[in-house]
């Protein structure tokens, strides 16, 4: 039982790959304190006693399958919380993401069916992705209008599309070749090959977002627009780019999806996009924009797979688990707020008792000069 | 209401306001070291001082936006604390803001009387007594606004009535107005007068903060001076003279106040050429020549802004033309006048100029963050290797370059916006309001820094409200009035009374 | 200096023009009102059975829930906020409407309804004292209570499910009785869109609301009680969300741990298709109930003419965007005119 958890190495470089990238600002500390402190910094640390604690304590855990399943179940959202990311953080939302995903799987059970060769299939599944991205960014980036209210719509317009285009069948048949690839392990690791991909998809974005011109724009953008436009952000092209590439990711979601449950229905990925945003959430990204790293983002995702993998390890219901979810995420945003509130309190406190003598002195000029003067 | 009929001032009657050594901090930030005012009954106070002075920080302890930290407060003689705006609503205290704070999507009406709606019998909101006591208070200003339609889309006069019409409803005994007359025009600035004057007749107190001596000369009875959060002194009006109050608001000559440096002048940097924007400004053209500081001034709402704004690229222009160096500068593309060599230093630092969330570092570098980046990537030590060059040349008091930008004080964050631009090694500067709401010491170095770089050749293009920083920097000065430039005058030419002329009359001088 | 004497420039001309805009501004229920006529309409001329007795009262039910939980959720949305725990709140109430009647079988009907608005008040106070005290985003903590909200229904429930069969009939009969051709359930959602719309169009707390959403900020510097007043628009969809509880139960077969499950977007969609901002501040719960008729009626429209089913979601998802872009043309051309009319007085 006691086996020391080196099939979980892979998943710590994969953050560790990227963390150095994350330099989230923090105010009044400096150098390594700053890292070592840092909100998604702390996600990391959350889930690694997770990991610890649960290698140690729940039977099964550590070892190569479960680390398979559970990267397996994960990857989906892993995915689409890049982008998420990306987007949350310039202070817009998209509710679309498990939509496009649906939207894709459907599509490629229908194309795969008419007969067409799987190279065709996966990429007009992909093209389907971008141009409903693309749509996305129309609306909320150049027409200007507000991102909850549009991807609600079109949350409703791409699952309504993939019923359109599929109906309630389901396409099962896909090349075993294909699917047996993408539930395949690293040798005897337990680790998905695709989760190779996957890394370099979470390298890209890490890397745009924290080392690149557009990604220090992202974040500026997300703390003040106004402040943006001055210094030269393009702030439509960005916002459109950014849901361009939240649709791609879906669709590569939804295509993994397919593949992995080798299975294309329209109802695939259904209510994901809640689970990854309270992922982004809980991994330190502000909803209000300005503020969030692809680690912290990342760390999220497996914190929430990783409890959700051990609660079903140890039979307990998925009750639990969605409870759990939910109070880490209240939890995470209430929790600062308290902090900052005690923080106050005690300046002032600290500074009440202070301050009585500097505006006495200042009280009793004030009578010297104002009030006598006018007597 | 006061119930006393006396219109006159009387030393010994009980003051409708009484603030004493009243103190106010915000963590290290001190806003209100020593605030003192007084109100009586049948009288308008003024309260004057430079931006940064504590006037709005002592006015939103009057509305019970902030708590005192330390102080005595006296309404009608007996000791108040307020702890949410509706005390200072109950105990008689009416406060009308600079920028009118009026719910966009009710209507006039509503905005009036929120709150407060007359009733029916039902206990349910009556809207035709509601419109007609609207109405009422228009007519009894001398206005007419519908007061069904939304507030939405309101002009600025129009909505600071609006606000004046809710004060006076609400029948305060004490009425405070922050800067009410910086967006009217003459006609309206008596009308307001008028209603002031009415008040006070009827034995209200009103306190009246503005930066133009004239109205505060015209219309007030005594006048507080203060001073980087502190009380200085209290004077009757007739008592006291135009310099002597900014003496003591300045706390020291104005000449060491403004550090201008006649530069020499070079050929043409910035053209513009008949700009215009619909509804926005007119037919604006002007030049600004190597190592020449031309100021733009105006009434707030005059255009100013929104002209300093198309040239940059931030807003569109329907027609005209902008050019740097001889090249036209591509509309409505802030990159393109960036990388063609202009700068903008915005008025409103903490929206517009910094990130405030985001590092020292990260704000001085973020205009550089293209020319920083190697194969795409930005190397994280050159970004705050070239931040720290500029921070430290301005001499930027921070603990660290990676301290938030919003810990520092106004003075040194005005500084991070400077050394951000001044990095890109600007040709062209535009300056919006560069010294609002900085300390005094500060101001005079930021001033001391524009006549350096106008000095090294740099053109700059100054926007200000505070006539004593137009005349005291510009080499040149442009009068804007209702979205048309109404003067251009010479350094020699420009005074307080030319400008001021300028900026409320229409087209005295057409170009 | 002296006080120019130029013509006042403002007041007057300004305000006789903008009083019209001002007007179509404030009829943001106009499109959607027109878009359900016309709907109903087309499909009564393809297919008479579709305004059928049975055909309305198919029509008034599917829409009763929908439209109590959209006003509710305009409440919220009107004060720039957003609940998004409804469905959970609607399916915990469902589930304890049918614990109710098996463990106390005689309990009056009226009782059981002031339980489920209770609990719904409840949970609905949670959500609006995170919002205030924590000053957190709605968007957050409400999505954090789905899945808290959810959980306890599921540990509640487990598999349970409770029937029909386990609820008095004179329960089940206010889904099938009818008043004068409309549901006695129908009429509930009536009474309540009324009272309702009163309450936001004529006192003054319902105002309060509507300030609040159209600028916070001004709010606060106005000394309304903002903290109090958004509780309340929490407290009150909550109540709601939980007469939706109770409705459920009695309109549906069965009820479980699952209950309720993904309202939440359809319910938004509702009210912002009736013209609600979503940003706050404008917009009328007569609006979102409409918005909530129209969404359901297009389903029963497209059944009706025969269209294949599975476009159905996706000409709501269109409908939706549609709103929001229609909205969005009317404040620009507004807008314009505005500005327009005032280049003139220049």
């Amino acid at each position: 039982m006691f086996n020391p958890p080196t099939e979980l190495l892979p998943t710590a470089t994969n953050q560790s790959g990227t963390r150095t990238a994350a330099v989230p600002s923090v105010g009044g500390r400096t150098g390594i304190a700053r890292i070592l402190l840092s909100r998604d910094t702390v996600m990391i640390y959350a889930l690694v006693a997770f990991v610890i604690y649960a290698a140690l304590f729940i039977p099964r855990f550590a070892s190569p399958v479960s680390t398979g399943f559970l990267l397996l179940d994960v990857i989906p959202a892993l995915l689409i919380a890049l982008p998420m990311t990306l987007v949350i953080i310039t202070g817009e939302i998209d509710l679309s993401v498990a939509s496009i995903a649906g939207l894709t799987s459907a599509l490629m059970g229908v194309l795969w069916g008419a007969g067409l060769d799987i190279g065709p299939v996966l990429i007009i599944s992909l093209i389907a992705g971008v141009l409903a991205g693309a749509f996305n960014g129309l609306l909320v980036a150049v027409l200007g209008l507000p991102s909850l209210a549009v991807t609600i719509g079109t949350l409703a317009l791409f699952r309504g599309l993939a019923l359109v285009v599929i109906g309630d069948n389901a396409v099962a048949n896909f090349p075993p070749a294909l699917t047996s690839f993408f539930t395949s392990k690293i040798g005897g690791t337990g680790i998905p090959t695709v989760m190779i991909g996957v890394i370099l998809v979470a390298i890209i974005f890490g890397v745009v977002l924290h080392l690149t011109p557009f990604g220090r724009g992202l974040f500026a953008l997300g703390y003040s627009k106004e402040a943006a436009i001055f210094v030269g952000i393009k702030v439509v092209r960005a916002k459109f780019w950014l849901y361009v590439a939240s649709g791609s990711v879906s669709a590569l979601a939804g295509i993994y999806w397919t593949l992995r449950y080798s299975s294309a229905r329209s109802d695939n990925a259904s209510g994901l996009e809640l689970t990854v945003i309270a992922a982004v959430l809980l991994g330190g990204v502000s909803i209000f924009g300005g503020k969030g790293a692809i680690p912290g983002a990342i760390a999220g995702v497996l914190l929430i797979g990783t409890i959700n993998f051990t609660l079903r390890l140890g039979r307990i219901s998925d009750v639990v688990l969605i409870i759990v979810t939910g109070t880490l995420l209240i939890a995470s945003v209430v929790a600062p707020s308290i902090f900052e509130g005690v923080t106050k309190w005690l300046h002032a406190r600290r500074h009440r008792r202070t301050l009585p003598q500097a505006s006495a002195s200042g009280a009793t000029r004030a009578t010297a000069s104002g009030v006598q003067e006018r007597k | 209401m006061s119930i006393s009929p006396e219109p006159t001032v009387k030393r010994s009657m009980t003051p409708l306001l009484s603030l004493r050594g009243a103190a106010k901090a915000f963590g290290p930030v001190i806003a209100l070291a020593d605030g003192v005012v007084e109100i009586l009954p049948g009288e308008i106070h003024a309260l004057v001082g430079e931006n940064g002075a504590g006037k709005s920080t002592l006015v939103k302890i009057l509305a019970g936006l902030y708590s005192l930290d330390a102080g005595d407060f006296l309404v009608k003689g007996r000791p108040v604390t307020f702890r949410t705006v509706a005390d200072s609503k109950a105990a008689g205290i009416s406060v009308i803001y600079q920028e009118p704070t009026l719910f966009p999507d009710l209507t006039v009406a509503e905005n009036i009387f929120i709150g407060r709606q007359p009733k029916n019998a039902l206990g349910l909101i009556n809207r035709s007594a509601m419109r007609n006591q609207a109405r009422a208070l228009f007519e009894r200003l001398g206005v007419r606004i519908e007061p069904d339609r939304i507030a939405e889309g309101l002009s600025i006069a129009d909505q600071q009535i609006i606000e004046i019409a809710k004060a006076i409803s609400l029948d305060a005994s004490v009425l405070i107005m922050d800067e009410p007359t910086a967006a009217l025009s003459g006609v309206e600035v008596e009308r307001l007068f008028q209603v002031a004057r009415a008040l006070k007749t009827s034995g209200a107190g009103l306190l009246f903060i503005s930066h133009r001596f004239d109205e505060v000369f015209a219309l007030c009875d005594r006048i507080t001076v203060m001073r980087d959060g502190e009380y200085i002194t209290t004077h009757q009006t007739t008592e006291v003279t135009t310099d002597q109050i900014v003496r003591e608001m300045v706390g020291r000559d104005i000449g060491a106040l403004f550090p201008k440096v006649i530069a020499d002048v070079g050929k043409t940097v910035l053209k513009v050429s008949d700009l215009s924007r619909t509804g926005v400004f007119t037919n604006i053209s002007f030049e600004v020549k190597a190592g020449e500081i031309v100021a733009l001034a105006g009434l707030v709402g005059a255009g100013r802004t929104e002209v300093a704004r198309a040239v940059f690229g931030i807003d569109p222009y329907d027609h005209g033309s902008v050019e740097l160096h001889g090249a036209r500068v591509k509309p409505s593309n802030p990159q393109a006048a960036i990388d063609a060599g202009m700068g903008f230093v915005p008025e409103d630092r903490r929206k517009q100029g910094l990130v405030m969330d985001l590092s020292v570092a990260r704000n001085a570098a973020l205009t550089l963050r293209n020319r920083l980046s190697r194969f795409g990537l930005i190397n994280g030590t050159t970004e705050r290797r070239a931040a720290e060059e500029w921070t430290t040349r301005l001499q930027v008091k921070t603990g660290s370059q990676e301290y938030k930008v919003s810990t520092l004080s106004g003075g040194n964050q005005q500084k991070v916006v400077l050394a951000k631009w001044l990095a890109t090694e600007p040709s062209f500067l535009i300056v919006d309001e560069p010294t609002r709401g900085i300390d005094v010491g500060t101001k005079s170095e930021v001033h001391r820094l524009l006549s350096d770089l106008a000095g090294r050749g740099i053109a700059i293009l100054m926007i200000s409200s505070e006539l004593p920083e137009v005349l005291g920097m510009a080499d040149r000065v442009l009068v804007m009035h209702e979205g048309r430039i109404t003067a251009q005058l010479a350094r020699a030419d420009a005074t307080a009374e030319s400008v001021m002329h300028a900026a409320t009359a229409k087209l005295e001088h057409s170009l | 200096m002296t006080l120019d004497t130029s013509p006042p420039a403002t007041s007057e001309t300004t305000t006789r023009r903008a009083n019209g805009f001002a007007a179509v501004l404030r009829l943001r229920e106009i499109p959607v009102t027109l878009a359900l006529i016309a709907l109903v309409t087309l499909t009564y001329m393809a297919n008479p059975l579709f305004l059928s007795q049975q055909g309305v009262k198919d029509l008034l039910l599917n829409a009763t829930i929908v439209i109590i939980l959209s006003v509710g959720q305009a409440m919220v949305i009107v004060t720039r906020n957003v609940d998004l725990s409804i469905g959970s709140i609607l399916g915990i109430v469902a589930f304890s409407t049918g614990t109710l009647f098996v463990t106390f079988p005689g309990i009056p009907i009226v009782l059981v309804f002031l339980a489920g608005m209770a609990l719904g008040a409840l949970l609905g106070s949670i959500n609006g004292c995170l919002v205030t005290v924590a000053k957190v985003p709605s968007l957050v903590i409400t999505l954090g209570t789905l899945y808290i909200y959810r959980g306890l229904n599921n540990a509640w429930a487990g598999g349970t499910q409770y029937f029909a069969g386990d609820r008095p009939d004179s329960f089940g009969a206010l889904s099938v009785d009818t008043i004068a051709g409309f549901p006695v359930i129908t009429l509930i959602a009536i009474v309540v869109v009324i009272i309702v719309a009163i309450f936001m169009a004529s006192t003054r707390p319902g105002r309060d609301l509507y300030a609040i959403g159209s600028d916070p900020e001004a709010a606060k510097l106005f000394g309304i009680p903002v903290t109090r007043r958004v509780l309340l628009a929490f407290l009150s969809n909550g109540v709601l969300a939980g007469l939706a509880g109770v409705l459920y139960a009695s309109r549906f077969n069965s009820v479980g741990a699952t209950t309720g499950t993904g309202l939440e977007f359809d319910i938004i969609a509702a009210a912002v298709v009736g013209g609600v901002a979503i940003f706050g501040g404008s917009g009328t719960v007569i609006g979102a109930a409409i918005g909530a008729l129209l969404l359901t009626t297009i389903t029963s429209a497209l059944t009706a003419i025969r269209v294949d089913k599975f476009w159905q979601q996706a000409i709501v998802g269109l409908l939706i965007l549609a709103a929001i872009v229609i909205d969005r043309i009317a404040r620009i051309r507004t807008a314009k005119k505005l500005r327009l009319s005032e280049a003139r007085d220049v």
